[in-house]
């Protein structure tokens, strides 16, 4: 049986977990905050959890023999074994980071590095700089050059695309990739002419930020995996909307960031197989990602720590595995499947709108709960400044994806995106205010 | 609401001497990164005198409109009275609401004061300004006597 939306009560119940949502804003209008795709907002609980390490726990993990530095270290483990679980992942796999950007860069300059040439210098040092690794797979599975072709798609946010076209620049790689269909789905008829032999990425979004497409992972994964390619999941908006399995979604790696699943800011993740974690070149170097350390080279700590270079953000990392055990007790099935009624009580009050058109999937199948759309003749900034006026906030402009705008033919678009703690009544307001910019720009709608 | 005056809403459907057009002595094609506001702005001085400004915006109402009353203020002026107009606007959209405009200097200009209450929208009403000075620097002419001031 399909899970079912949550009550009207049990919303207000989330709700009051809250603080912000009691709010108001601009002449003490309630906030009607649909813009959980940008960030969400967090419960007490997890306020409560980072607060709780800054008064009970705070100590620099992994350093140091003192009793704070032990429970601290305990509690920072703890966290990464939860959020692990939650995506299905083995605690080892679960690399923090300060949001997906940087995960997803991990990942780029990992190929960046194992593709750059030694220099005679590097060559020779006779110690244990030439030991990337600790692993058996080795480091030439990362290792692009000119011929080599990385993938993406159209649909992608700059996250996801930027650090693949920066990779292509510095390795001579060659940058291909899915175009996206009018209605907003992947097109997927030159899949097998696109991913070929050639290709060494194919790195894709879960959902689209934008669309609400939720992108076919068995396809592209068993296309990736016929050509030998490695796939890398940008996770963002699935993670936080429906239950992920990393490990059944059958990828190599994937990424997403704490502060848009009711976590705090500044954490991030990146899943990764553990036998290409090993194998991966370092990203960012310093303190406490060794494992010995001369005057002329280093080697490396095991996965995660070998990516986690400096003090990493406990206090981030424990209020992130709170988000984790905050969603779990909703029950993933049924957060997706109230933001799924949501979006389809908006999208059912845009089709009777004529002067609306959505930007992305009309269809509820396979399509989540971010929905964008663009006003005929009014700029999606003058769209959001009138219903910022009634208290609705929503995000315009072009959601940091560009590419995909200008192939759905839309400069900029006004985005509404869900989180647990929406209601229905909260639809309502946004139809009504977005009710009111024909007449303030005095639009004729039939 | 405040923010979209008649005279915001005139401009942006009708915008003063929209297009693009010969001759000009230099053309800049400017843009808001956040959300993809675009202006090509072309500039002709003829001696001392602004003899046209042609431009096509691409962009929400106040952005489009703050372009029209820009060609409509500084077409036919002198590059004195020009500086002048183009401190004053710089100065109200950047006052935080401070500042209202002073409509002698700016005439139309000052349907934008609203725009400074909304720092998310400052960027929108500048851009064909500051496309302006740019253009105007380029064909020789410095107008913006403070470059770094109010538009971070």
């Amino acid at each position: 049986m399909p899970s079912a939306p949550f009550s009207e009560e049990e919303v207000a119940a989330i709700r009051a977990d809250f603080p912000i949502l009691a709010r108001t804003v601009r002449d003490d209008r309630p906030l009607v905050y649909l813009d959980s795709g940008a960030t969400s907002q967090k419960p007490r609980q997890v306020l409560d959890a980072e607060r709780d390490w800054y008064e009970r726990l705070n100590a620099a993990p992994h350093r140091g023999a003192h009793a704070l530095s032990e429970e601290g270290t305990e509690a920072y483990e703890a966290a990464r074994a939860t959020i692990a679980a939650f995506i299905g992942a083995r605690a080892d796999e679960v690399v923090f980071t300060k949001n997906a950007t940087e995960a997803i860069n991990l990942v780029a300059y990992a190929f960046s590095n194992a593709s750059q040439k030694p220099t005679n210098s590097e060559l020779s040092v006779d110690g244990p700089r030439q030991e990337l690794t600790n692993s058996e797979l080795s480091v030439d599975r990362f290792v692009l050059g000119p011929g080599d072709e990385v993938v993406v798609t159209e649909m992608e946010h700059h996250a996801n695309l930027i650090p693949w076209q920066e990779l292509c620049r510095r390795t001579g790689a060659t940058l291909r990739w899915l175009d996206v269909t009018e209605d907003g789905r992947l097109d997927l008829s030159h899949l097998h002419d696109i991913v070929n032999e050639r290709t060494k990425v194919l790195a894709f979004a879960h959902q689209s930020n934008v669309l609400g497409t939720i992108n076919p992972v068995d396809q592209l994964v068993s296309r990736a995996r016929e050509v030998g390619a490695l796939t890398v999941l940008d996770a963002c908006q699935s993670v936080p909307h429906m239950g992920v399995d990393v490990h059944a979604l059958g990828v190599d790696f994937a990424a997403f960031s704490g502060h848009k699943m009711l976590g705090p800011m500044g954490i991030g993740v990146l899943w990764g197989r553990a036998e290409l974690l090993d194998a991966m070149p370092v990203f960012l170097t310093g303190g406490s990602m060794i494992e010995t350390v001369t005057m002329e080279g280093a080697t490396y700590a095991p996965v995660p720590q070998k990516f986690e270079a400096g003090v990493p953000n406990a206090a981030q990392a424990i209020g992130l595995a709170a988000a984790c055990d905050y969603l779990t007790d909703l029950g993933m099935d049924r957060v997706a499947a109230h933001e799924h009624a949501l979006a389809e009580r908006l999208l059912t009050a845009l089709a009777t709108r004529p002067w609306v058109r959505v930007v992305g999937p009309t269809d509820l199948t396979d399509r989540g709960g971010a929905v964008s759309f663009v006003v005929d003749g009014v700029h999606a900034h003058d769209v959001g400044q009138v219903l910022d006026a009634a208290g609705v906030a929503v995000r315009v402009g072009h959601h940091c994806a560009w590419p995909l705008h200008r192939t759905m033919k839309a400069a900029a678009t006004t985005r509404a995106s869900f989180a647990a703690y929406n209601t229905a009544s909260e639809v309502d307001a946004l139809v009504a205010a977005l009710d009111t910019v024909p007449q303030v720009f005095g639009l004729e709608v039939a | 609401m405040d923010l979209y005056q008649q005279l915001i809403l005139d401009h942006s459907k009708r915008p003063v001497n929209a297009g693009l057009r010969e001759p000009f002595q230099a053309e800049v094609h400017h843009v808001n990164p956040t959300c993809g506001d675009e202006i090509t702005l072309r500039v002709h001085v003829d001696g001392d005198v602004i003899d046209d400004v042609s431009y096509d915006s691409q962009g929400c109402s106040i952005s489009v409109a703050s372009a029209s009353i820009l060609a409509e203020e500084v077409t036919g002026h002198d590059l004195g009275e020009v500086r002048e107009t183009f401190a004053a606007m710089k100065s109200m959209l950047t006052s935080k609401g401070e500042d209202p405009g002073d409509e002698e200097v700016i005439g139309d200009g000052v349907a934008l004061a609203g725009v400074a209450k909304y720092p998310a929208r400052v960027k929108c009403a500048l851009l064909s300004w500051m496309a302006f000075s740019d253009a105007l620097a380029r064909s020789g002419h410095q107008i913006d006597t403070d470059p770094d001031g109010g538009t971070r």
